[in-house]
């Protein structure tokens, strides 16, 4: 049997549920015996690739950016985790959601700026209506709420996965 | 005076007086029903909706906290369809306003939490509402923020009815509702305020807090304000 083909990332998100993975200490050479991680963070791979089993995304989607990899990626791979608070509920970076971003933009980069005033433009891709969780725009087959998840949470879902089950979080797990 | 009333809770006999809901008589026997708006000695008032129980004979579902306890009454307390409709009024507390568990005084020590956690409420199924809200830190000791509130009324009941200052009202209606104090006053300049802190102990939410306190920090004591009640005789 070949290794499961696994990819994460990241949209809006502070990276904290990234480092809760990393926080399973030896269980990630469990993971690594069978998995390849074929796109994330530390991975060099530039777009999202085709055939992958499991993706695991971190973060609300917020802008343009967010949305097109949220896209590809379900459309890409078979099972799709949506892992911490922010990609399960939207979490802190909905609490803009009560702003119009043009509003929120020019009291950060105009009012706000000391030097330089100007929504910047160039680079970056344009904010959404609103920070929305990972299920409003995609697919999700799997949640894993925390903020961030316990090390223990994650280890538990994706061993279940790799195993090619469904794992059952039921009442394991709270926001938050 | 005494006489015993015939109730089953999930097909066992319990213990039950007139005068009882059938909340107080499932709680007496240590049965289980959850329940948000329900506070040991405050008027039930049915606000929930989490306390929905089935009682044979009956077709619609009602709510255990202000239905009295009849002779030759069986209620049921758990069941699938029981399960649903609790996930529900959970998930749909979660989207009308803005629970950010993350950065919330009281996550870890928050009714609503727990309740989501207990009933395996792994995410909302309905689109967030995300309204914008005001946070009323202008009285000296204590902050409301409306962001976390979720319309018990405890705080009304234990200012009105124990307190007896009532400084707490809902003003609105459906969606529109909000928490005010004094005719719509701010909280620090609210005159009937006594700053006795009963509705903070009441709040199941982070939506009442003490100031000073940082995220999960907060914790609260309700039984306080039900043992108030108790110590007067349940007047």
């Amino acid at each position: 049997m070949g290794k499961v083909r696994l990819g994460t990332c990241w949209l809006d998100g502070c990276s904290g549920c990234h480092m809760s993975l990393l926080d399973v200490d030896e269980g990630i050479v469990a993971i690594l015996n069978k998995a390849d991680i074929v796109f994330g963070p530390l991975v060099d791979a530039q777009e999202w690739p085709e055939g992958v089993d499991v993706a695991v995304i971190e973060g609300a989607v917020s802008s343009q950016d967010d949305l097109k990899l949220a896209q590809q990626a379900r459309a890409r791979s078979k099972v799709v985790v949506a892992l911490g608070d922010c990609a399960v509920t939207s979490n802190v970076p909905s609490m803009r959601n009560g702003i119009p971003a043009r509003k929120l933009l020019e009291r950060v980069y105009v009012e706000g700026a000391d030097a330089k005033p100007g929504i910047p433009a160039d680079g970056v891709p344009p904010l959404m209506k609103k920070a929305v969780p990972l299920h409003e725009v995609v697919k999700v087959d799997v949640h894993v709420p925390g903020c961030p998840p316990k090390p223990n949470a994650i280890l538990l879902a994706l061993s279940e996965l790799l195993e090619g089950r469904k794992p059952d979080l039921g009442s394991k797990l709270r926001f938050g | 005076m005494t006489q015993k009333l015939k109730v089953r809770i999930d097909g066992e006999f319990v213990p039950a007086s007139p005068g009882q809901s059938v909340l107080q008589v499932a709680r007496a026997a240590n049965k289980y029903i959850p329940a948000l708006c329900y506070m040991e000695g405050l008027t039930a008032v049915g606000a929930c909706r989490l306390c929905m129980v089935e009682v044979q004979g009956v077709s619609r579902l009602l709510p255990a906290c202000t239905t009295p306890a009849q002779d030759g009454m069986a209620v049921t307390t758990t069941s699938p369809q029981l399960q649903s409709y609790r996930k529900i009024a959970l998930e749909l507390l979660f989207a009308e306003r803005n629970h950010v568990c993350a950065v919330c005084v009281s996550s870890g020590h928050c009714e609503l939490q727990a309740l989501a956690q207990d009933h395996g409420v792994t995410y909302v199924r309905y689109p967030y509402n995300y309204p914008r809200l005001a946070v009323d830190t202008s009285h000296p000791r204590y902050v409301l923020d409306h962001n976390r509130c979720v319309l018990c009324s405890r705080c009304v009941r234990a200012c009105a009815e124990i307190e007896g200052a009532h400084v707490w009202d809902i003003s609105g209606r459906g969606i529109q509702s909000r928490l005010v104090s004094e005719l719509k006053r701010p909280w620090g300049e609210a005159r009937t305020c006594t700053s006795c802190g009963k509705c903070v102990q009441a709040c199941p939410t982070g939506a009442m807090a003490e100031k000073g306190w940082g995220v999960e920090e907060m914790t609260k004591h309700g039984q306080v304000v039900s043992r108030l009640t108790a110590m007067r005789g349940g007047r």
